[in-house]
């Protein structure tokens, strides 16, 4: 099949919570380096997705491949896998009781058995990175909230994963500090980082994204490159999502 | 007016009071040290148990929630008449030495354990479930989220109420003197029946009190340094 060459494979990918079913067969797939960008209202199942690629949420049907393995199974060492993929929260939920470079190095430390020095070294390469290298002493609430979500993406790299999913990561922001983390999200693509990106800021989606998949009720109603999507939307929900975005003037 | 000062505040009885009663209030410094260290560890493990996930530690989880349901509930002094009467009465020897003060850390801690497991998952339900779906998503094990993300700050959060239960729990060694051990209460009652005054009950009480209050005020100190280390300044 050809579905070993993708990165990341998703095939059927169903999630109920209780009666509600939330995504219904999902079909995506990804590639290295790939940047895609998941669209929709709030509700149609973005989060979610992301969280059952990360294991967060266990799916009730269906089949995820990552890097060849498919993760969905009861024989998944949960913990080992998500250590190859990171991800970063809408909340930022950087962690209150310890300072911006124990966030950082935690996982590394506990998780992977790095040595403290190794890890600090590491951590501090990716606060000059974020642009935080003079931070690395304070607690996340003395923070702003750009400040606070680019951290929690220093903490997520930190694993070195090798697909990152970001989950509305501005959306908690004000306007003003949006631009700061997308900068760095963009950094990240021109790396060449693997992405899945599930976002509101559209014309952020239209300069990143190889792909853009657009959600309704838990389906990929459509997907293709941005220009196909943004411009000549196929499906009439398409249209009328984006509409109201560009009414809303976020595009 | 002046019988009453006399009988309890006569600058001397309450001096000479003061060595027979310390005596005894050594005895329940002890009590609670011992019983205090021992209920943080036991509290903590039963809090833990309540809170573990799945279906197969369900007997567990009910254990922990029957042992905190019927020792919360049961008065101490109850506790101390089936600990210090009942148990030896079993003749187990060899499993229980037969000190008063053995029973005495027994019953408090059983007790005391049951209060504090309850405030402990209190504050581990307190932190948000996000901070360890955060911790998991890094790839930490359920154990090690526990430890390094929920634990301390549960543990943060709970030493105001944690502190309440420990005073309680000190003032509650006391009680252990129905049963014969001879601790500040009871020097206290032989005091009075050997000079009749009761300076000796009041000599008590100041201990207990001079006990409670640095510890009161260390725990604000703690919290208060915490705030302005993690907290945004104040608006």
């Amino acid at each position: 099949m050809e579905t070993n060459s993708h990165f990341v494979t998703l095939e059927n990918v169903t999630k109920r919570f209780g009666d509600l079913e939330v995504l219904h067969g999902i079909n995506l797939t990804v590639d290295l380096h790939q940047v895609v960008c998941l669209i929709g209202a709030s509700g149609s199942g973005k989060s979610t997705l992301l969280r059952c690629i990360n294991l967060l949420e266990q799916v009730d049907d269906g089949t995820i491949v990552v890097d060849g393995q498919a993760i969905t199974g009861t024989k998944v060492d949960v913990n080992a896998l998500r250590q190859r993929i990171g991800i970063v929260f809408q909340a930022f939920n950087l962690f209150p009781h310890m300072n911006v470079l124990e966030n950082v190095t935690l996982a590394p430390i506990r998780a992977r058995g790095m040595s403290k020095t190794q890890a600090r070294l590491r951590a501090r390469e990716l606060l000059a990175l974020i642009g935080l290298e003079d931070k690395e002493d304070e607690y996340p609430d003395r923070l702003s909230g750009g400040q606070q979500q680019r951290v929690a993406i220093a903490r997520a790299l930190a694993m070195n994963p090798n697909l990152m999913l970001l989950d509305e990561i501005t959306s908690a922001l004000d306007p003003q500090l949006v631009g700061e983390v997308l900068a760095l999200v963009r950094t990240l693509a021109h790396e060449g980082m693997t992405m899945i990106i599930a976002t509101h800021e559209m014309s952020f989606a239209r300069e990143v994204a190889d792909k853009v998949c657009f959600l309704d009720a838990g389906v990929i109603l459509e997907e293709g490159p941005c220009d196909q999507i943004f411009s000549a939307p196929r499906e009439e929900r398409t249209r009328e999502f984006l509409q109201r975005v560009i009414e809303a003037g976020r595009l | 007016m002046g019988k009453f000062f006399h009988a309890f505040f006569s600058p001397l009885d309450f001096l000479r009071a003061v060595p027979q009663v310390w005596d005894g209030f050594q005895t329940n410094i002890k009590l609670m040290v011992i019983a205090e260290a021992l209920v943080l560890v036991f509290a903590l493990l039963v809090a833990i148990v309540r809170g573990l996930p799945g279906r197969a530690s369900f007997p567990l989880r009910a254990l922990a929630i029957v042992y905190t349901d019927v020792f919360r509930g049961t008065p101490l002094i109850l506790v101390l008449f089936i600990v210090l009467l009942g148990v030896p009465a079993l003749d187990m020897t060899g499993i229980f030495d037969r000190s008063l003060f053995f029973y005495g850390i027994v019953s408090l801690t059983l007790v005391y354990t049951a209060y504090v497991t309850e405030v402990y998952r209190a504050g581990i339900e307190s932190v948000h479930p996000s901070q360890r779906m955060a911790a998991r998503s890094l790839g930490l094990s359920y154990t090690q989220a526990l430890r390094f993300v929920i634990l301390p700050q549960a543990f943060r959060r709970v030493i105001p109420p944690l502190l309440n239960d420990f005073i309680g729990l000190q003032k509650d060694t006391a009680l252990i003197t129905v049963l014969g051990l001879t601790e500040a209460a009871a020097q206290a009652g032989f005091y009075s029946t050997d000079y009749f005054n009761y300076a000796g009950f009041t000599v008590a009480a100041v201990f207990f009190i001079i006990l409670t209050i640095p510890l009161a005020r260390f725990t604000d100190h703690l919290i208060k340094e915490r705030e302005s280390r993690e907290r945004a300044q104040a608006v």
